[in-house]
C-alpha cells in the first residue's frame, strides 16, 4: 500500500513538472572578439552518470554573457581534471586564452564537492580555484557561482549568473480558458517555478531589493490591484485597491517605498506609497498619461513615461525623502515621439527603454551623461526592458513567429540570445537583484 | 509552494462549478415552474370508454339539474410589451464598441452621435448602469496601453456625463493591450483592437 502510494505520488510529481514548460535559451549572434575559453568537462568519481554537466552550465553561462565564446568539447584534445595535468601547449595551439578544469567528487553524505581551477594559458598561471560543496538540487546554482567567479576574475565586473528573472506566460489550459502565470526561474531559464497564476490578466512583476518579494498587477476579481508576495513563504498583502488604475510598482531601492500608477484623481498620475505607513503621496499633476516610473538607483529621483509633450517620453522628477516632487519634470528622451517603459542601469548611468522607429518597437539604450542613443533590437515588438544587476545585459520581451518569446541583449548591443518557452506566451521578464 | 498554487486554482474551479450548479438549478426550477403552468392543465389522457362514460354522466347531471348550460374558457391574450430600446438592432444603441486611432483617444463625429443616443437612453433610465471598458492595441508598452485604454473610455464618460448621465450609471476600466478581439498581428487586428466597449448591466 505504501509502495503503491509513493508510486501514485511519483507519477503525481512527473505530471507536475511536465506541466512545468521549460525555456531554452538560443544564441543569435554572438561577439566578435570574445575572449576564447575551454571549460573542460569537470571529472566525476562516482558511479554512472555524474548528477550535473556542471561544465555545460559554465560553459552556456559565459558565452551568453557576449564576453566568451565556449571551446566545443568535440575540439578538446585532453581533458585534465585538475590545474597540475594541464598541458598549456595543447590549449595555446587550439588559440584557447583560458582553461578551466574542475572535479565532482561524491561525500559520504550525499552531498558533492566541487573543485574548480581558473587558468591563464598564454601567462601559465591559476587565475582562480575553489573547493565548493553543494548537493543535488543546488548544483546549478553552484555552477553559476562558478560561472560568476570566472567572469569576475577575468572581466572585474561581478558576474550575474546567480540571479532569477521572473516573468508572466500566458497558455490556455485544457478548457481553452487562459490562464496567466507569474513565474521565477535561473537567469539562464532552468528551474522555473509558478507563484502565481490567475485566468485574468497579470502584468508588471517588479522585484523587491530583497529579491525575495515580487509586487504585480493582478486583475483578479475584474479591476487591477497591486499586491505583493513574498515568494519563499507565498505570504501575498494587497497595496493598492483604488477605483480605476492601480498599476505599474517600482520598488525604492531601499525598499521602504514603492512608486505607482493610480487614476483615483481623475486620470493616471504617479504616486508613492509609503510601505510602512500606507501614506500615498502624489508626485505628478497633469492632465496627460503619467505612468511606468522607475527609481534612480539613489532613490532620489524617478524616470517616468508622460505623452505630456504629445507623444509618450521619458521624464525626470526629482523627490524630497517625503516623496514631494521638488522641481518639474525635465523631459529625457527626443529620440523619435515614442519612447516609454524605462529601466536604470544599477549605476545609474544609462536608461533602456522601448522606443519606435518607422511603425516598430525596439529596445533602445540611452546615456544620461552624454546623450548618446543607441537602438540595441531589430524586430517589430520589443517590450519591457530590463537590466540585469550587474547592467551588462538587458532582458526583454518580444514575438517570434507571432509568440512572446524572451531575450537578451548586451547593452553595447553587440551579444543577442533568445530564450523561448515551449509553449504559449512568455512576457514582461524582470531580472532580480544579487542574491 | 506549487502545491498551494494548484489549491487556489482548484478553489477557483470550484466556485465556477458552483456558478455552473447554480445556474442549472436556476434552469431546474424555470423547467419545473414551466411544466407547473403549461402543461398541469392538460387533462389526463382518457380512454374513449372512459370519455363516453364521462360525457354521458355530465350530461346526466346537467337534465337532472335545471337544464341550463354554462362554460369558462381562458383566452390568449399575449404578454405585455418588454421590448427595450437596448435590444434594437437596428437602433443607435444596438452599436456598443466605438473604435480610436493609433495612439488617439478622440471619437468620430458619427460616433459621438450614437454616444449621445446611449446618453439619451441612460438619462431617461437612471437605474442602468454601463461599464466602460477601454482597449488599445498590442504594441507599445502594456502600463502604458493601460493608461491609454482608460483614457479613451473617460473619453466616452465625458460624452455621457456632460449629456445629463449620472456619474453614479458610469464606471470605467482599461484592460490596455490584455484583452484583444483580434488575435492577428496586422493593422487590420490592431484596428478592431483599439475600443471602447459599452457593458449594459443585465446584458
Amino acid at each position: 500500500m505504501k509502495k503503491q502510494l509513493s508510486f501514485i505520488f511519483s507519477l503525481l510529481m512527473l505530471a507536475v513538472s511536465q506541466a512545468h514548460a521549460v525555456l531554452t535559451i538560443e544564441i543569435t549572434q554572438g561577439v566578435e572578439g570574445a575572449a576564447p575559453i575551454a571549460i573542460v568537462p569537470f571529472a566525476w568519481a562516482g558511479n554512472g552518470a555524474p548528477p550535473e554537466y556542471m561544465n555545460k552550465i559554465i560553459a552556456a553561462d559565459l558565452q551568453r554573457s557576449g564576453f566568451f565564446k565556449a571551446l566545443p568539447e568535440e575540439d578538446m584534445i585532453a581533458t585534465p581534471s585538475e590545474a597540475g595535468k594541464v598541458n598549456l601547449a595543447d590549449w595555446r595551439a587550439l588559440k584557447v586564452d583560458y582553461v578551466v578544469v574542475g572535479k565532482t567528487i561524491p561525500q559520504m553524505d550525499g552531498s558533492f564537492q566541487i573543485q574548480f581551477q581558473l587558468l591563464d594559458v598564454y601567462k601559465g598561471k591559476q587565475l582562480a580555484g575553489y573547493s565548493i560543496r553543494s548537493r543535488k538540487p543546488s548544483l546549478r546554482i553552484t555552477a553559476h557561482q562558478i560561472s560568476d567567479i570566472i567572469y569576475k576574475t577575468i572581466t572585474g565586473v561581478r558576474g550575474a549568473f546567480d540571479t532569477h528573472i521572473a516573468y508572466i506566460t500566458l497558455t490556455k489550459n485544457r478548457k481553452g480558458k487562459k490562464l496567466y502565470r507569474l513565474a521565477i526561474a535561473d537567469s539562464d531559464g532552468f528551474d522555473e517555478q509558478i507563484v502565481y497564476e490567475s485566468t485574468q490578466p497579470l502584468l508588471s512583476p517588479a522585484w523587491a531589493p530583497d529579491g525575495k518579494r515580487l509586487a504585480y498587477v493582478s486583475f483578479f476579481g475584474g479591476r487591477p490591484r497591486i499586491y505583493i508576495q513574498n515568494i519563499l513563504t507565498r505570504q501575498t498583502i494587497k497595496i493598492s485597491d483604488f477605483k480605476g488604475i492601480n498599476g505599474a510598482p517600482a520598488w525604492s531601492p531601499d525598499g521602504r517605498r514603492m512608486a505607482l500608477t493610480l487614476s483615483k484623481d481623475g486620470n493616471s498620475e504617479i504616486y508613492v506609497v509609503d510601505l510602512k505607513t500606507k501614506k500615498f503621496t502624489r508626485v505628478t499633476h497633469h492632465y496627460a498619461i503619467d505612468t511606468e516610473a522607475v527609481w534612480t538607483p539613489d532613490g532620489n529621483a524617478l524616470i517616468f513615461t508622460s505623452d505630456r509633450g504629445g507623444s509618450p517620453q521619458l521624464y525626470r522628477v526629482e523627490l524630497n525623502r517625503q516623496s514631494m516632487p521638488t522641481g518639474r519634470p525635465r523631459r529625457l528622451t527626443f529620440e523619435g515621439n515614442y519612447n516609454a517603459r524605462a529601466s536604470i542601469s544599477p549605476d545609474g548611468r544609462r536608461v533602456a527603454m522601448v522606443h519606435r522607429e518607422q511603425g516598430k518597437f525596439h529596445i533602445a539604450v540611452l546615456e544620461l551623461k552624454t546623450g548618446r542613443f543607441q537602438v540595441l533590437t531589430k524586430s517589430r515588438l520589443d517590450e519591457s526592458p530590463s537590466f540585469s544587476p550587474n547592467g551588462t545585459m538587458i532582458i526583454y520581451a518580444t514575438e517570434d513567429n507571432y509568440r512572446g518569446i524572451l531575450a537578451e541583449v548586451s547593452v553595447d548591443g553587440r551579444a543577442h540570445q533568445r530564450l523561448s518557452l515551449q509553449t504559449g506566451d512568455v512576457r514582461e521578464p524582470a531580472w532580480s537583484p544579487f542574491k | 509552494m506549487a502545491l498551494h498554487v494548484h489549491a487556489k486554482y482548484d478553489l477557483t474551479k470550484k466556485v465556477e462549478i458552483m456558478g455552473k450548479g447554480f445556474k442549472y438549478l436556476l434552469i431546474a426550477i424555470f423547467v419545473v415552474s414551466l411544466a407547473g403552468c403549461k402543461f398541469s392543465p392538460v387533462k389526463k389522457r382518457v380512454s374513449d370508454e372512459d370519455a363516453a362514460a364521462l360525457a354521458a354522466e355530465q350530461q346526466k347531471q346537467k337534465e337532472g339539474e335545471t337544464g341550463a348550460q354554462d362554460q369558462r374558457y381562458g383566452a390568449e391574450m399575449g404578454d405585455s410589451f418588454v421590448g427595450r430600446e437596448l435590444e434594437d438592432p437596428n437602433g443607435p444603441l444596438a452599436k456598443r464598441v466605438f473604435y480610436f486611432g493609433l495612439d488617439s483617444s478622440s471619437l468620430s463625429a458619427d460616433d459621438r452621435e450614437v454616444i449621445a443616443a446611449h446618453a439619451k437612453y441612460l438619462s431617461a433610465h437612471p437605474k442602468v448602469t454601463v461599464v466602460l471598458e477601454g482597449h488599445t492595441d498590442e504594441r507599445g508598452s502594456r502600463e502604458y496601453n493601460i493608461a491609454l485604454g482608460e483614457r479613451r473610455a473617460r473619453a466616452v464618460e465625458q460624452l455621457l456625463l456632460v449629456q445629463g448621465v449620472s456619474p453614479s450609471q458610469v464606471q470605467l476600466i482599461s484592460f490596455g493591450e490584455e484583452r484583444p478581439v483580434a488575435l492577428d498581428h496586422n493593422e487590420a487586428a490592431w484596428r478592431l483592437n483599439r475600443r471602447v466597449e459599452f457593458l449594459y448591466s443585465g446584458y
